[in-house]
């Protein structure tokens, strides 16, 4: 290892990606890790567009401002303004990049870019690829990302898992413990600064939306080595899913963007086909409650509404499914949402064009994650600010974003680890606005990639290439020693089986509805999956390529993980974003306008937990409504007021 | 589809293989049916169950797989004799060929171990044929180029490969030691070549492509458009570069430079 500094990215979808390019221009070498061919990263899946305010939009009305406050309004005022203030302004350059790199984005008669309506907006203002929009930008920074590689600045390490960070005497991270999952060769590889981007943790709750990679382990794995968890128990729960016998299926929120309707048979247990139940006997629940948003409400508000109207019995069949119809629409319009229509035909049979889908909520995205920080920079308001809303901006016009560069932005508690994308807490809140994932996970990597590499150059502490073998030694030991303990196992208990039991008691207890009860009894029953999992039996002990021993190994870090997922679900006594608490039924702002941290405590093997304020420098939290008709009148002036 | 008189079991019987070297042998599991199962499912179910039909206890079996959702292109195998995505097939379209399905990994990568195999020479073919848009940095410098609607969609089609190998495994062309670059990368080389910004590096696609392995070695067989599980154009992208390396070559010869 020479005294050149490095990087090292763990994950290649499209934080990561984007990150290795930016420090890759930046200068610095890149070592980028992934579990699977960065081609394949869970990013992929996405399937209905990015948000930016581009020219059209603006024309309409629309500006970065106003994306912000959105985002905000949506995240249910959880998330940091500054980082969000730079990610909406930052947003119309991200999409000119993309469309540089040559994304195939959708287009107008003339050749822009079209642009689509999504959830929690009036605007148009999500730009999109057919319906694969994931795919398209993550093998445009793919390629990037390969471009580099060719030019030997950038050097993969596919098939290769993390394992731990590698942190110094000072408690700086110096590097990381990774395993070649085919060889099952474990190695340290030292580096000057580290970008974990290693997505979001669905698997946690056994069937979501997410990749069968998307277990969560290696924020687990960062946590459990001092990093902390910012508010762990903010999981997404999309409205409209494909319930499958292996996993749940994403149907994108653009079958709505696009005019498709959510209804019920308004007789509870209806059995008759859906063709043959006539439109006024027919209940479309969320046009009739929310008028101006209708179907086009954002998804924690669907997912309840849904689940709820399940609850009373008008279910399908009196099952737990409702019905999203496409099938009223005009043959150009399902040609524009033709790929994922034929998901649901490939894997239920059913032709949508022509009968009403079947669906139901299922977990989706995971708001919560690291615990990063920022620099903040205060600044002349940018001009494209809507004035109308100047007044929200503090007194003397000043508006407080990052500053660029700066190596604290998007750090963990822990100097020189970084985390982008899905597995960093920051833009979302309490909940995420459909198309701002994809754009977050770029921006991350983009902007803070350039912090990222400026930490490596900085001169502000001991060197990689100064690690002492030493410390080397014994954190590769660790990591072999968990291993043999887990091999050396002669219990009974089948971890697919223990898997299958935890994630449908947190899918019970800690998703749409959280019931105070219903979590305490979670947590006894992962007590006892934490006892059962000491005494596991592998079918596999040999030494090459034994998904057996990682996936139990990834297992144990599910089960850390999931215990601070329910204790900080338990501690949050309110309704916010995602989660409704019948208990707590209102947001309580005044208690829990705060980020909750989780900290590991290495003795009890259980989380600590604290509350963290979070400050509202630009835009004063309001009652989040989406002009619903059973709000309280005051709710509704204030949203009448927001608009 | 769904076929009528499922069984309550059927059997699966998975072609293995403990490593790279070491010799491929088959065993047979019981499964037991349910209406909307897929490949995966099947596999997930052995992997959570590894005892054979004989009372053997085993080790789980091995393979790739990520979304599920056939976009990754992770879990291609063949099934009773084609190439697919595991996770998009059925056991309901399986099981009319008799009451046993086969799964064995492709036979065109060198094998990992049991199905799971290794695809590295797709991703360093993209690196022959310079798969990217050689753009000037990822400063703000403005718009892409402006696009028709046609092109995008030809272009979208293509940007839909997902590098999963099902169109190397049906090419009689494309073997496992020979240098034939394959479809999939052609129809990459056509789709940077459509670009405004990507054309820039045209020759140098063409030059790679021009030589051996490249798309001279193509048979026009036609299997690998039959195989592709999102329907890429393959052959019409074929057949588009082969009007480009004639109009590349004609250029050659008489400007005596690429141009």
């Amino acid at each position: 290892m020479g005294t050149q500094p490095r990087v090292i990215v763990v994950g290649g979808g499209l934080a990561g990606l984007a990150a290795s390019v930016r420090v890759a221009e930046a200068g610095t070498p890149v070592d980028l890790f992934s579990v699977v061919p960065v081609k394949r990263s869970h990013s992929v899946c996405a399937q209905g567009g990015i948000n930016a305010c581009n020219k059209v939009a603006r024309q309409q009305g629309y500006s970065e401002w106003q994306h912000m406050d959105e985002t905000l309004y949506g995240g249910d005022f959880l998330n940091h303004q500054p980082p969000v203030y730079e990610m909406a302004h930052w947003a119309p350059k991200v999409i000119d990049l993309l469309d540089r790199m040559g994304v195939p984005f959708n287009r107008t008669r003339e050749g822009e870019r079209d642009l689509r309506l999504f959830g929690g907006s009036l605007f148009k203002r999500t730009h999109f690829s057919g319906a694969s929009t994931g795919q398209q930008l993550l093998y445009a920074l793919d390629e990037q990302t390969r471009r580099y590689e060719a030019e030997g600045k950038v050097t993969k390490y596919e098939f290769w898992e993390f394992l731990r960070p590698l942190i110094n005497e000072d408690g700086d991270c110096k590097g990381i413990i990774a395993q070649d999952v085919r060889t099952m060769e474990i190695r340290a590889f030292p580096a000057d600064a580290v970008v974990l981007a290693t997505g979001g943790n669905g698997l946690m709750f056994g069937k979501s939306t997410m990749s069968v990679i998307c277990t969560g382990a290696a924020a687990a794995r960062a946590y459990r080595h001092g990093a902390w968890l910012g508010n762990p128990e903010f999981i997404q729960v999309h409205p409209t899913a494909i319930p499958g016998e292996d996993k749940c299926r994403l149907m994108s929120e653009s079958a709505r963007g696009e005019g498709g309707r959510v209804w019920v048979p308004r007789k509870k247990g209806d059995t008759r086909h859906p063709l043959e139940i006539p439109e006024e006997e027919r209940l479309y629940f969320l046009e009739e409650k929310y008028p101006a948003y209708g179907n086009l409400v954002p998804r924690d508000i669907a997912t309840r509404e849904i689940f709820w109207k399940c609850q009373e019995g008008y279910g399908i069949g009196g099952g737990r499914m409702v019905y999203l119809d496409v099938s009223h629409l005009p043959t150009e319009t399902k040609n524009k949402l033709k790929a994922i229509l034929e998901l649901y035909e490939k894997f239920t049979g059913d032709d949508p064009t022509e009968v009403p889908m079947k669906i139901f909520p299922s977990v989706h995205y995971t708001m919560g994650g690291l615990w990063t920080t920022y620099q903040e920079e205060w600044r002349d308001a940018d001009p494209a600010c809507d004035p109308s809303d100047r007044k929200t901006i503090v007194e003397d016009g000043k508006i407080c974003g990052m500053k660029y560069g700066d190596p604290k932005n998007m750090v963990t508690n822990i100097p020189g680890l970084y985390a982008f994308g899905e597995v960093n807490y920051q833009y979302h809140g309490g909940t995420r606005l459909g198309a701002n994932a994809l754009l977050s996970c770029i921006f991350d990597g983009l902007y803070c990639g350039l912090s990222v590499a400026n930490k490596a150059k900085a001169d502000d502490s001991s060197k990689a290439a100064d690690l002492p073998q030493s410390l080397i030694d014994k954190n590769i030991q660790e990591e072999k020693d968990l291993l043999a303990g887990l091999e050396a196992n002669n219990g009974t208990n089948n971890p697919y089986e223990i898997h299958r039991v935890l994630g449908e008691e947190m899918t019970d207890s800690c998703t749409v509805i959280r019931e105070e009860g219903r979590m305490l009894e979670a947590r006894a029953k992962v007590a006892e999956i934490k006892e059962q999992y000491k005494s596991i039996k592998l079918s596999d002990t040999g030494s090459w390529t034994n998904q057996n021993l990682l996936f139990a190994r990834a297992l144990g870090d599910m089960i850390i993980y999931s215990d601070a997922v329910l204790e900080t679900a338990i501690v949050r006594k309110e309704s916010r974003g995602s989660h409704y608490r019948p208990d707590f039924p209102e947001r309580n702002d005044e208690q829990f306008l705060k980020t909750t941290i989780a900290k590991y405590n290495p003795q009890s093997n259980t989380p600590d937990i604290s509350f963290e304020d979070v400050p509202q420098p630009m835009v004063e939290p309001r009652a989040r409504t989406y002009g619903s008709v059973e709000t309280k009148k005051d709710d509704k002036k204030e949203a009448a007021a927001a608009k | 589809m769904i076929a009528q008189n499922k069984p309550e079991k059927y059997k699966v019987k998975i072609k293995r293989q403990d490593g790279p070297s070491q010799p491929a042998y088959y065993q047979t599991f019981e499964v037991p049916y349910r209406p909307g199962q897929n490949i995966i499912s099947v596999l997930q179910y052995v992997a959570a169950n590894p005892t054979t039909t004989d009372g053997k206890e085993t080790s789980s079996p091995v393979w790739d797989s990520g979304c599920l959702e056939e976009v990754c292109g992770a879990c291609s195998m063949v099934i009773n004799g084609l190439v697919r995505q595991s996770c998009s097939t059925l056991v309901d379209e399986m099981l009319p060929e008799g009451n046993t399905i086969t799964i064995e990994p492709m036979t065109k990568f060198p094998v990992v171990r049991d199905l799971f195999v290794d695809r590295q020479r797709m991703f360093e073919n993209l690196k022959k044929v310079k798969g990217w848009v050689p753009i000037d940095g990822t400063h703000d410098l403005g718009e892409g180029p402006q696009e028709s609607q046609a092109d995008q969609e030809f272009r979208y089609a293509l940007s839909r490969c997902m590098t999963c190998g099902c169109c190397l495994e049906a090419c009689p062309q494309f073997e496992k030691d020979n240098e034939f670059i394959g479809p999939q990368a052609i129809a990459q080389a056509v789709y940077f070549n459509m670009h405004e910004t990507g054309k820039h590096l045209k020759n140098e696609r063409l030059d790679a492509l021009m030589g051996k392995g490249g798309l001279n070695d193509c048979g026009n067989a036609q299997n690998c458009v039959r195989v592709c599980p999102k329907g890429v154009p393959l052959t019409e992208a074929i057949a588009r570069l082969g009007r480009q390396i004639t109009v590349h070559a004609v250029k050659e010869f008489f400007m005596g430079s690429k141009g």
